[in-house]
């Protein structure tokens, strides 16, 4: 592995980011697809060349783009997310029952080992795959038509399914998490589901510890421990450790437990990072300091890091799906901001630069180790 | 057997980008010439437009698009409304035109 590819969406296009794997110097390109806000561009682990890319317009709806020469040209997929079935109704703001209503792709989660086949998370929301690069798509519809779908509401920022997570050595288990309805998990490929959200407690509903309803806000895990689940709510960061059966609060001293990303170290299973925000009422770094925190023991215990990222005036966040970390040794972090800037620690979080200063709004950081 | 006619479309940015054309195109729409089949003209000829226009599961015009003929809004006619025939002759453009809004 000798370089990255960084693959950033932004609410106006989105840009590529490369380097070697010194991280030290990058060049990027872009915007690509501009004008549309593009939630996601993610790289099949198959074939790094083979990119898919989700824009969406509030003038023009969602569209699909596929590359197959990394980045360089991009041609048009479909765009028919349909619904299977009966549609049904989920919980809206006012707690009428609203139907559901495709709107915009959060997600693209390529398989693991085949280029054609991409798991696509959706709001309002459902699941779907194609297996054939992009050209059909079907919805798995089990997820959707459980039992508990009529108690499912949106966040703020729409019910949206934000998180797959594929288990490399089991295909037919599955993890996601939609916000606001929680964490679940399929064991037989995506056609059966179960709520995964014991253990967490949201003061805000009516049942504290309902089966269903948590804003979870991003899910991660480390390939090699596939039952070790890191999780951001809305407040709380938590930890399970039997796949989702089960979970325990692990925020421990980090100076807030409110915020949007987690992500896992690449070699250091119980390596874990978090971006504290001051509130869900307001948002920002606490202080005005964007500063990552890690824990090195697998939660409980956070330090904070510092170096090359803004310590004072700082007032952005980072978004659900604005983190990331490379496979190189040592690993890469990454994190795009609502300012527009993607800032990169080429050692596991020690220091930090910034590769971009002004884009717009940063939506999703992926990036590729090639 | 339908007459068919050229009929000039105007498109936003946006979508003559992702169409891979000029902000004019023209298409060969079978009389009588409605909305509905410019629109689905449109989708055949470029397919990358499929959705773009029109909501995929409701067919509904997308809320911030409104579509003009001879200087007239007609978003909210029914789409199998007939247009005027200097749109479907080509002397006049129907357009699709992007709400300003936005920030």
């Amino acid at each position: 592995m000798t370089a990255v590819r960084v693959l950033v969406g932004t609410r106006k296009g989105a840009f590529i980011l490369t380097a070697d794997a010194s991280r030290r110097d990058w060049e990027i390109e872009g915007p690509y697809f501009a004008g549309w806000e593009v939630y996601h561009v993610s790289g099949s682990p198959a074939d790094p060349d083979r990119l898919y890319a989700s824009q969406v317009s509030d003038w023009f709806g969602q569209v699909i783009h596929r590359s197959d020469d990394g980045g360089k040209t991009w041609n048009t997929v479909s765009n028919d997310f349909n619904y299977l079935g009966e549609v049904g109704t989920h919980q809206w703001y006012d707690g009428s029952q609203k139907p559901w209503e495709f709107k915009r792709v959060w997600r693209l989660e390529p398989s693991l080992d085949d280029p054609h086949t991409v798991w696509a998370g959706v709001e309002d929301a459902a699941l779907f795959r194609t297996t054939d690069g992009g050209e059909t798509w079907e919805e798995l519809p089990g997820l959707r038509h459980h039992d508990t779908g009529p108690n499912w509401m949106p966040g703020a920022g729409g019910m949206c399914l934000h998180t797959i997570m594929l288990d490399p050595g089991r295909p037919q288990h599955l993890t996601i998490a939609i916000s606001a309805a929680g964490c679940f998990r399929s064991e037989d490929g995506g056609a059966s589901w179960t709520p995964a959200n014991a253990g967490l407690v949201s003061k805000m509903l009516p049942d504290p510890e309902a089966e269903v309803g948590h804003c979870v806000h991003k899910l991660a895990f480390h390939p090699d421990h596939p039952e070790t689940l890191f999780m951001q709510k809305h407040w709380d960061v938590m930890r399970s450790d039997d796949a989702g059966a089960t979970w325990r609060r692990i925020s421990g001293n980090l100076p807030s437990d409110f915020g949007f990303p987690i992500a896992v170290h690449a070699h250091e299973p119980e390596t874990v990072y978090v971006v504290p925000l001051k509130s869900d009422s307001e948002r920002y770094p606490v202080d005005g300091k964007l500063r990552v925190y890690r824990s090195t023991s697998g939660g409980d215990d956070w330090e904070p890091l510092t170096r090359g990222l803004p310590q004072e005036h700082a007032y952005v966040s980072v978004l659900r799906d604005a983190m990331a970390v490379d496979q190189l040794d040592p690993c890469g972090v990454y994190l795009g901001t609502t300012g527009g800037q993607v800032y990169v620690s080429p050692d596991g979080g020690d220091h930090w630069q910034a590769i971009a200063e002004h884009l717009p709004t940063v939506l999703s950081v992926e990036v590729q180790t090639l | 057997m339908s007459e068919a006619n050229r009929v000039e479309v105007l498109l936003p940015l946006l979508l003559s980008r992702l169409a891979r054309t000029g902000a004019s195109v023209r298409l060969e729409v079978a009389a009588p010439v409605t909305q509905r089949r410019v629109l689905e003209a449109l989708e055949e000829t470029f397919p990358a437009l499929g959705g773009t226009t029109r909501d995929r599961a409701t067919g509904q015009r997308r809320a911030y698009l409104r579509l003009f003929a001879c200087g007239e809004d007609w978003s909210d006619r029914p789409l199998d409304d007939e247009l005027p025939e200097a749109v479907a002759n080509g002397r006049e453009p129907y357009m699709i035109v992007g709400a300003m809004s936005g920030g």
